[in-house]
């Protein structure tokens, strides 16, 4: 979803911090996207090969650490893997489970020259 | 943040006028003048001789007429004007101040930002713009044709007399929507996104710019069509409403969950329609709860006005505690004020 918009954001986060750093060219980004984030990692690359295109971080590398889900299920009282959002828990197959992690969506970091 | 979904930016519109870049782009003179307009602002400096111009924001650009990504021209008429340090001069701009010429080592610089990280500042700056003005905005969402426009409009009319009220339309094309708003006597904005598939919080602080704020009143924000997209962007509002149609299947909390998770209310619209459709209530309830146990739901006709009575009392009551929420707050800033 969106992965045109995410694309800018991440664009603007970058171009800030290059600038603020007198970077001449940005190398690599890093993101961080977790796998309860609803995000298209393929769509996300495709538009952001599209959106630095004259930027600072035009031909720049991305790198995706992808973070894998998880939840507190309520009934179980633990913490749960989990593969999708607002999925069942595996063990009770109860919906009464609050991701903990996996929904990030964070521009990490960059390399830059 | 751009949120143009297509690759051009500029397509955004309010009222048919192109909505500003979001990022301005700052100069700063030599003799302290300073001077920001946004990157698609077209424009050509002539300078002085002996004018240094300093350009923070541009990092290593190194020509001097630059094309910006927005498709804005930036010329330099003059060329003898200096910027410290000609074509390396922007390493030494950095907080380090030290970027020898020459070597260009790569290094790692930590950003660790959400990436929606711009519009969620956006969102927070429109939440206590209306929170001050105790205003109570819902952003209405749901799929194409699912009779929010309708349902806006029959709210209008029932409300208007007794509460002030505004309305923001988003729409990809067209003013329609707005004119059909307008039509009741409410004041109404239309935000065209062109390509967008969602309004964002950054277009509808534009848009409270120039509509009159409905203090102490309900502010409804009509999302562009779409299931998806919209239930990622805070726009500011004190609650989403989801609005789900009859004549859609009873299952699409389940196949679009992120937007029934993110509402705080659906409304099940054209309940009139039932006796001649297969749309299992109490199944599309039982959905919707799986992905959002705390949802609210409830049931109406917008042709009708089935139902509307306690869609109008759930406004009321929302309606009171943000009203309670900023009484409060100013009663505790005014007690400060006297024990000061």
């Amino acid at each position: 979803m969106h992965e045109m918009a995410l694309a800018e954001g991440v664009l603007q986060l970058v171009e800030d911090t290059a600038r603020r750093e007198g970077a001449r060219r940005v190398q690599t980004v890093v993101l961080e996207i977790g796998a309860l984030a609803s995000v298209e990692v393929e769509a996300l690359r495709f538009c952001f090969a599209a959106v630095t295109r004259d930027s600072l971080a035009a031909g720049a590398a991305l790198e995706i650490q992808t973070v894998p889900g998880a939840g507190w299920c309520l009934p179980c009282g633990k913490r749960v893997p989990m593969r999708e959002l607002h999925g069942a828990c595996p063990n009770c197959g109860s919906y009464q489970v609050q991701p903990t992690a996996g929904t990030e969506m964070r521009v990490k970091e960059i390399a830059i020259e | 943040m751009c949120t143009t979904c297509g690759c051009a930016s500029g397509e955004t519109r309010i009222e048919g006028e192109e909505l500003a870049s979001a990022h301005t782009h700052e100069h700063i003179h030599a003799d302290g003048t300073r001077h920001s307009h946004p990157h698609d602002h077209l424009h050509a400096h002539g300078h002085g001789s002996d004018h240094e111009h300093h350009h923070p924001d541009h990092g290593a650009m190194p020509a001097h007429g630059h094309p910006h990504a927005e498709g804005g021209w930036h010329d330099h008429a003059d060329t003898t004007h200096t910027r410290p340090g000609a074509a390396t001069l922007h390493y030494g701009a950095g907080p380090a101040r030290a970027h020898a010429p020459g070597l260009s080592q790569a290094r790692m610089v930590q950003i660790e930002q959400d990436i929606l990280a711009k519009n969620a500042a956006y969102a927070a700056a429109n939440r206590s713009r209306l929170a001050a003005a105790a205003v109570l905005a819902l952003n209405l969402v749901s799929s194409p044709g699912s009779g929010k426009t309708t349902l806006l409009v029959r709210t209008l009319e029932a409300l208007k007399a007794e509460l002030p009220l505004a309305v923001i339309e988003g729409d990809q094309e067209t003013a329609f929507d707005a004119e059909r708003i307008r039509a009741t006597g409410v004041p109404a904005l239309q935000i065209n996104t062109g390509k967008g598939c969602h309004l964002d919080a950054h277009m509808v602080g534009h848009a409270l710019d120039k509509l009159p704020l409905p203090e102490g009143g309900v502010l409804f924000i009509e999302n562009v069509g779409n299931l998806v997209c919209p239930a990622a962007f805070d726009l500011g509002e004190a609650a989403k409403v989801a609005i789900l149609s009859v004549t859609e299947g009873a299952d699409k909390p389940l196949k679009y969950p992120d937007m029934f998770h993110a509402a705080q209310l659906m409304l099940i619209n054209k309940v009139d329609l039932l006796p001649y459709v297969q749309f299992d209530v109490e199944a599309a309830i039982a959905y919707a709860r799986r992905v959002n146990p705390e949802l609210e739901v409830l049931t109406l006709s917008a042709s009708t006005g089935e139902g509307f009575a306690a869609w109008l009392a759930w406004l009321r009551q929302r309606l009171a505690d943000v009203k309670a929420t900023r009484i409060r707050q100013l009663e505790a800033e005014l007690a400060k004020l006297k024990g000061a």
